[in-house]
């Protein structure tokens, strides 16, 4: 599999990482090569192997529904790069 | 006490110096704090405690004379700088969290808090643990404490992605360090500066108020000097946690207590796929290993895990695919680094491409990548069930043997000017790590040598789930055999 400059500028797009043209290039190259690098893995015989694991083997820990922490609003905000009223401040997302 | 130097005990040494009053726990932390502020150069710590260390050992001194030390009490300790201390910055050595102050402590350094243990300070790492060299840091290289007998003007590699850690506790800045082990994070550094390092089975310790990599092969474990002081750490650190989903619910045995060497009609498997190729040096050391062991009444047999060579792909598939989700949350919003822009979307992509170091960007790129659609089942999905075929492995050989004896890396750490540059050789370093990692299995590295060039060489034994206990003997029938302490002492003397 080998990306084009499209197709990393889209990743980039997606990762939510701005890249310019020239990091780009580079990025194409050493995604290319770990890529290529990582292909050996289609040599291997799959078939019928779950992906289940030890980990997924155990159940999910459950609790009681029931409210044990909250009204800790300052601590969520104290390391706020912006806040207003209580709220994290961004930039305008609604027209 | 025959050491001179505070600094050069062992955890275990001074646990049982103060508990003799033979110094106090002030007495302790005040050599800690001084060997700290002599050895910046290292570039071990990114935000040192001194203040905060005193009053903890003042309240340590104070339970001391009362009676009532914790198993950690008066202890100096370096805390790898991915653990959430309360209060006091946590970096992980990101610019995208280079003012972060978490609000609340982590279950672990929690757990070590609790039996008295005392906090030098916050040490480098490679950034979000992403590495095996600690030279992705934001805050700059670390330096190991060791010099090739050659070339000593040259600075080496500490390994990664605990690189910190282990210079601490190698660098005598430290007597024992927490750290992390995704890939190989604890067991490759303690390969390179010539300490023990174990990580336990996925689960035994709790990930809570660690700052995620990647979630399914995170894990907590020690860096120390020795064995006895590896198991004391990791019988504090380990705990059932309801706050991390993946915690196993189970007693941690008192490790310390219940330790003793042992190799005893014990079957070792060395797995042929972790010899082939390996360079003589590190063969003739596995050698070393297999003798100890026969003399100390253990049997050995050969044995294959074949999946080994997809094991290293298959980690860099599900590492950075877990890793693209985890660091999605780093977006300038709620905490860390924030770069202004017009929209919500400019302000994420310029905070992040700002905040993220090349070799993260690399794995997030990635993750993001495999995990998109149309390549999910190709690349993603082929990665976890190659990853089962890896654990049945593992389950296979442990029918037939009780531990496994490798090598910890290909080789001694690499001066810092000649790592590898390619970001494929690097990943190479994690091996003969890895593998355990995926298995959700326990390892432990032991220092076993010195080659040539005078640098630490490192024997690793993994184990069945759940067989911390048996690593430990066995790890301390090794090290029993290999006598490195002595190795070294003889080192500083000759220098």
């Amino acid at each position: 599999m080998s990306l084009t400059r499209e197709n990393v500028a889209k990743v980039a797009k997606l990762a939510r990482i701005r890249l310019e043209d020239a990091e780009l290039d580079v990025m194409k190259v050493e995604i290319n090569g770990i890529l290529n690098w990582i292909d050996q893995l289609q040599q291997v015989n799959t078939d019928g192997v779950d992906i289940f694991s030890e980990q997924q083997a155990q159940q999910l820990p459950e609790r009681a529904d029931v409210v044990d922490d909250g009204n800790i609003v300052d601590a969520i905000l104290a390391n706020a790069p912006e806040k207003a009223h209580g709220m994290f401040a961004v930039p305008k997302v609604v027209e | 006490m025959t050491k001179t130097n505070l600094t050069e005990l062992t955890l275990t040494e001074a646990k049982g110096g103060l508990a003799r009053k033979e110094f106090s726990a002030v007495e302790l932390t005040q050599a800690f704090i001084g060997a700290i502020e002599q050895n910046r150069h290292l570039n071990a710590y990114v935000t040192e405690t001194p203040e905060l260390a005193l009053e903890q050992a003042k309240a340590s001194d104070t339970r001391l004379a009362a009676g009532k030390a914790g198993k950690l009490e008066g202890l100096p300790l370096a805390i790898k700088d991915l653990y959430c201390t309360k209060g006091i910055k946590t970096t992980a050595s990101s610019k995208i969290l280079h003012n972060f102050v978490p609000q609340y402590e982590s279950t672990v350094t929690q757990n070590l808090w609790n039996e008295g243990a005392i906090m030098l300070g916050k040490v480098a790492m490679d950034e979000f643990a992403m590495g095996s060299s600690n030279t992705t840091s934001y805050y700059g290289n670390v330096i190991s404490p060791w010099k090739e007998k050659a070339r000593p003007e040259k600075d080496l590699c500490p390994g990664g992605s605990s690189g910190g850690s282990a210079a601490a506790v190698a660098g005598h800045l430290a007597l024992a360090a927490t750290a992390s082990d995704t890939g190989g994070s604890i067991r490759q550094p303690a390969a390179f500066t010539g300490l023990v390092g174990i990580k336990p089975t996925y689960g035994l310790c709790s990930r809570r108020g660690m700052v995620a990599y990647a979630s399914s092969l995170d894990q907590a474990g020690p860096l120390t000097h020795t064995v006895q002081d590896a198991a004391l750490m990791l019988e504090v650190m380990a705990s059932h946690d309801p706050l991390d989903s993946t915690s196993l619910n189970i007693e941690i045995p008192n490790f310390s207590s219940l330790l003793k060497s042992d190799l005893k009609g014990l079957k070792i498997g060395i797995p042929k796929e972790y010899i082939d190729g390996l360079g003589e040096e590190m063969l003739a050391e596995v050698n070393k290993g297999i003798e100890w062991a026969k003399s100390q009444g253990a049997t050995i047999h050969e044995v294959s895990l074949p999946m080994t060579k997809y094991a290293l792909p298959a980690y860099y598939v599900i590492s950075p695919a877990e890793a693209s989700s985890n660091l999605a949350r780093y977006d300038g919003v709620r905490y860390g680094l924030r770069v202004e822009g017009a929209t919500l979307d400019e302000l994420y992509e310029n905070t992040r491409r700002e905040g993220f170091g090349t070799e993260v960007r690399r794995r997030i790129m990635i993750g993001t990548y495999v995990l998109s659609a149309g390549y999910y089942d190709a690349y993603y999905l082929k990665a976890q069930r190659v990853r089962t075929l890896i654990q049945r492995d593992f389950e296979r050989v442990f029918k037939e043997v009780d531990l496994l004896l490798t090598p910890t890396t290909p080789g001694s750490a690499f001066a810092l000017d000649e790592k590898p540059s390619d970001p494929v050789h690097m990943y190479l370093q994690d091996i003969y790590t890895v593998t355990v990692n995926l298995a959700d299995l326990p390892g432990i590295a032991i220092p076993s040598g010195l080659d040539q060039k005078g640098l630490p060489l490192s024997l690793q034994l993994i184990g069945p789930r759940l067989s911390e206990q048996r690593l430990l003997n066995a790890a301390l029938a090794l090290e029993e055999c290999a006598g490195f302490s002595s190795l070294v002492k003889d080192l500083r003397k000759a220098a």
